[in-house]
């Protein structure tokens, strides 16, 4: 059954919690009084970002700095939050970066970088928080992956690579464990006006990330697998993805 | 890396149209900056001054809205610490259902918190409450040395006060502390009160002074026995209690520039006839909410889209008492006969709570405020003769609203300029600035 927008998850557990997009969509949930274990890899980020959530609503938040790629210390992180909320209503895994597909074409540790932080951090994150909703038979784990991940442009292949990985891994993880009552929802947004994107020349097609969160939270009220944000974009990828390997490989995207 | 072709960043007015590169701030230890930038540097808030105060000619404009954090809030106080580039429409949204509202606020709600600090903004309020610095408790204020100066009336007092009404030249404020004001009702208990001249005015400004806000709106085209009329509203917080409910999105964005005839001498005539023909009666009272109440114009985002590509010009002057009413009733006259309506011309008393701000513009007096549309060879050349007047009767003009002053007239308004620009980041600069001080 469909769950209604005050049925909100209450007990949060955010990783990238200093993204732009996860902020706005912690916020939305603080103002409601949910309680936070915000991880992220700068303290002085986190800090502020905990006090906005306090002063928002916040019942409590607890902050843990740890950089995702370390991905031998996520188990002991990842119980910890789950003993600190008591039980984990939402994992929203947020962090990424966008990497220079110009130096990932030379430089394969730039590209391993990324796919580290972008597919390898989630998957090790992504491993523990499976078994641990199927265990309770609830919850929801929401993932920012990106459209980039629908379809391979020699404009961001590699990032792409890492988001495409990623829906991939989700898809299989739903198959399982969706059966035991957990959602589990890969977010696809568009382009979002965040640090990320700061240096590119920004259009009409870019969302504010609250926007983004609405949409986000929207699809997690109605319990959705897959979501586009804003909505258009299932449009535009689709029409990419139709376009035939022939031309496609001509074009300049 | 390759410039940054971001869309141009424009003052209010949309004028004058000049080109920076734009650093968004996304964090307070983003400042300095990790990269080099073109020089010289200038915060930039909402952009609501307007003129070129948060402009630049070539440079790098920082981008403050990202630091939109709240950090602290004392619900029994209504202390409120939050990041430079949180809005004042986004502490209403957090406050009023909380029971607070702003301590000042201009006729709109879209400015941040750093572009309220570094103008000193004043309100409706100001014959009780003063400017908005004057509600400001303390200040991160960041060099692009690297130094963090926390700034307070009692803690480097001078670096307060230089940036306070500072127009952005100290340094980048990073987070501020303000003390808001509790309210029970999001209801103003409202009265109207037609006038006709300026002495009328003034009696009404007298006679009201205990209300906390007040204000009057001038009709800026009638002349001969309708010179100076207008409406004189008066306004204060509901006491009866009432659910705090926050408030509903603007209803309309103005989405496409319309043509510079669309406002011309017979459409702002009409105007100002319907409006003040509006109230029928001398006398109304109304209990309103503080939505209309402040931000009229809020209901329509981009108002400023209505003058055309060209933009707008603001003039805003305040005449002190010793320089008497002559002053104003002249610039009144100036504006009539010059034919160059104006849509929205508000009138007010200032107070004699003191600015805190070195460079602040309010002092006792009467203040004037209006638009005009920029048609070059006219509304330049009336502007110069406002300005004049002004000075001839001890008054000064507002950067927050001016793109034409002089040197010379800025510097007369202003005469502890050179004091300031001690207090100036040796990084920062500003068109404003190097416009008024040849520099
Ligand atoms: C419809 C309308 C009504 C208005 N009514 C009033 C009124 O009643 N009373 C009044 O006083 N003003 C009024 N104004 C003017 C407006 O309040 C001021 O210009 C205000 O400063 C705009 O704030 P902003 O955030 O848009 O800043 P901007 O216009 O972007 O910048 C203003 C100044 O602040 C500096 N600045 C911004 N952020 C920082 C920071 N973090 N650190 C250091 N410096 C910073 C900039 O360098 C610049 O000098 C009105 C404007 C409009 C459009
Ligand atoms: N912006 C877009 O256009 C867009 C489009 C589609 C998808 N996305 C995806 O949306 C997600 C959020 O990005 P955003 O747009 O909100 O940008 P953002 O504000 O820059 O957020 C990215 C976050 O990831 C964190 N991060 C990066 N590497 C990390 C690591 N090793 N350990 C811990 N944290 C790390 C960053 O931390 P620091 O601040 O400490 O660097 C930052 O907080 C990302 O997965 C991104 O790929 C973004």
């Amino acid at each position: 059954m469909a769950k209604s927008q005050s049925d909100l998850p209450s007990r949060v557990l955010a990783l990238g919690a200093t993204s732009a997009i996860a902020i706005a969509v912690l916020r939305q949930l603080a103002v409601k009084g949910a309680s936070f274990y915000l991880v992220a890899r700068n303290g002085e980020k986190i800090d502020t970002v905990a006090a906005d959530l306090r002063v928002r609503g916040a019942s409590a938040v607890h902050t843990r700095v740890l950089d995702l790629d370390n991905t031998a210390l996520h188990p002991q992180m990842l119980a910890d939050s789950a003993a600190a909320l008591g039980t984990i209503d939402l994992a929203l895994i947020a962090h990424g970066v966008l990497g220079e597909q110009a130096d990932a074409q030379t430089d394969y540790s730039h590209a391993e970088a990324v796919l580290r932080t972008n597919l390898l951090s989630p998957v090790s994150l992504i491993t523990w928080l499976a078994n641990y909703f199927e265990a309770a038979h609830k919850g929801t784990l929401a993932v920012i992956s990106s459209v980039a991940g629908d379809r391979g442009r020699k404009s961001n292949y590699v990032y792409g690579a890492s988001k495409g990985g990623l829906n991939v891994f989700l898809d299989g993880v739903r198959n399982r464990i969706d059966r035991s009552g957990v959602q589990v929802l890969t977010i696809k947004p568009g382009f979002v006006s965040t640090p990320m994107t700061a240096h590119l020349p920004q259009n009409a097609l870019f969302a504010h990330p609250n926007a983004i969160a609405d949409g986000i939270l929207k699809a997690i009220a109605k319990r959705k697998d897959v979501v586009y944000v804003p909505a258009f974009w299932g449009l535009i990828m689709f029409v990419v993805r139709s376009v035939p390997g022939s031309i496609f490989k001509k074009m300049n995207m | 890396m390759a410039r940054n072709p971001r869309p141009r960043f424009e003052s209010w007015g949309r004028y004058p149209k000049l080109y920076a590169d734009v650093v968004p701030l996304s964090w307070a230890s983003d400042f300095p900056l990790k990269r080099p930038t073109p020089a010289p540097l200038l915060p930039v808030g909402a952009g609501r001054s307007y003129g070129d105060v948060c402009l630049l000619d070539g440079g790098t404009l920082l981008a403050t809205r990202g630091l939109d954090r709240l950090l602290q809030f004392d619900p029994l106080t209504g202390v409120l610490r939050c990041e430079a580039g949180v809005t004042l429409a986004e502490i209403l949204d957090f406050a009023v259902p909380r029971g607070f509202f702003l301590p000042v606020t201009p006729g709109t709600k879209y400015v941040t918190v750093g572009g309220a600090i570094a103008n000193d903004i004043h309100g409706k309020n100001h014959h009780v409450a003063g400017t908005f610095g004057n509600h400001v408790i303390q200040f991160e204020l960041v060099r692009s040395d690297g130094h963090h100066l926390l700034c307070s009336a009692e803690r480097n007092s001078d670096w307060f006060s230089a940036t306070i009404g500072g127009m952005g030249l100290t340094g980048l404020i990073t987070w501020a502390e303000i003390r808001l004001r509790p309210i029970v009702s999001r209801k103003i208990k409202y009265q109207g009160d037609k006038f006709v001249g300026i002495e009328e005015f003034v009696a009404l400004s007298r006679s009201s002074a205990n209300s906390e806000y007040t204000v009057a709106w001038i009709d800026c085209v009638a002349t001969g026995k309708n010179f100076a009329r207008g409406i004189f509203m008066a306004g204060d917080h509901s006491e009866i209690a009432e659910p705090l409910v926050p408030s509903s999105e603007p209803w309309l964005t103005l989405p496409i520039d319309l043509p510079e005839f669309a406002l011309n001498r017979l459409s702002i005539a009409a105007f100002n006839t319907l409006y003040y023909s509006k109230q029928q009666a001398k006398q109304k009272r109304a209990l309103v909410d503080y939505e209309p109440f402040f931000y009229p114009l809020d209901q329509v985002l981009h108002w400023n889209r209505m003058y055309g590509k060209s933009g707008l010009l603001q003039f805003q002057c305040v005449i002190p008492w010793e320089g008497d009413q002559q002053g104003i009733t002249q610039i009144l006259k100036a504006i009539t006969s010059s034919g160059l309506a104006s849509f929205l011309a508000v009138i007010k008393v200032f107070g004699d709570v003191p600015s805190p701000g070195l460079m602040s513009f309010p002092k006792p007096g009467i203040t004037l405020a209006l638009d005009f549309p920029i048609r070059e060879e006219v509304s330049f050349d009336l502007l110069d003769r406002l300005a004049n007047i002004t000075l001839d009767h001890g008054g000064r003009m507002y950067p927050a609203k001016d793109a034409r002053m002089t040197a010379a007239q800025f510097q007369a308004f202003y005469p502890q300029w050179r004091e300031f620009s001690r207090y100036i980041d040796p990084a920062f600069g500003s068109a404003f600035w190097k416009r008024v001080t040849n520099g």
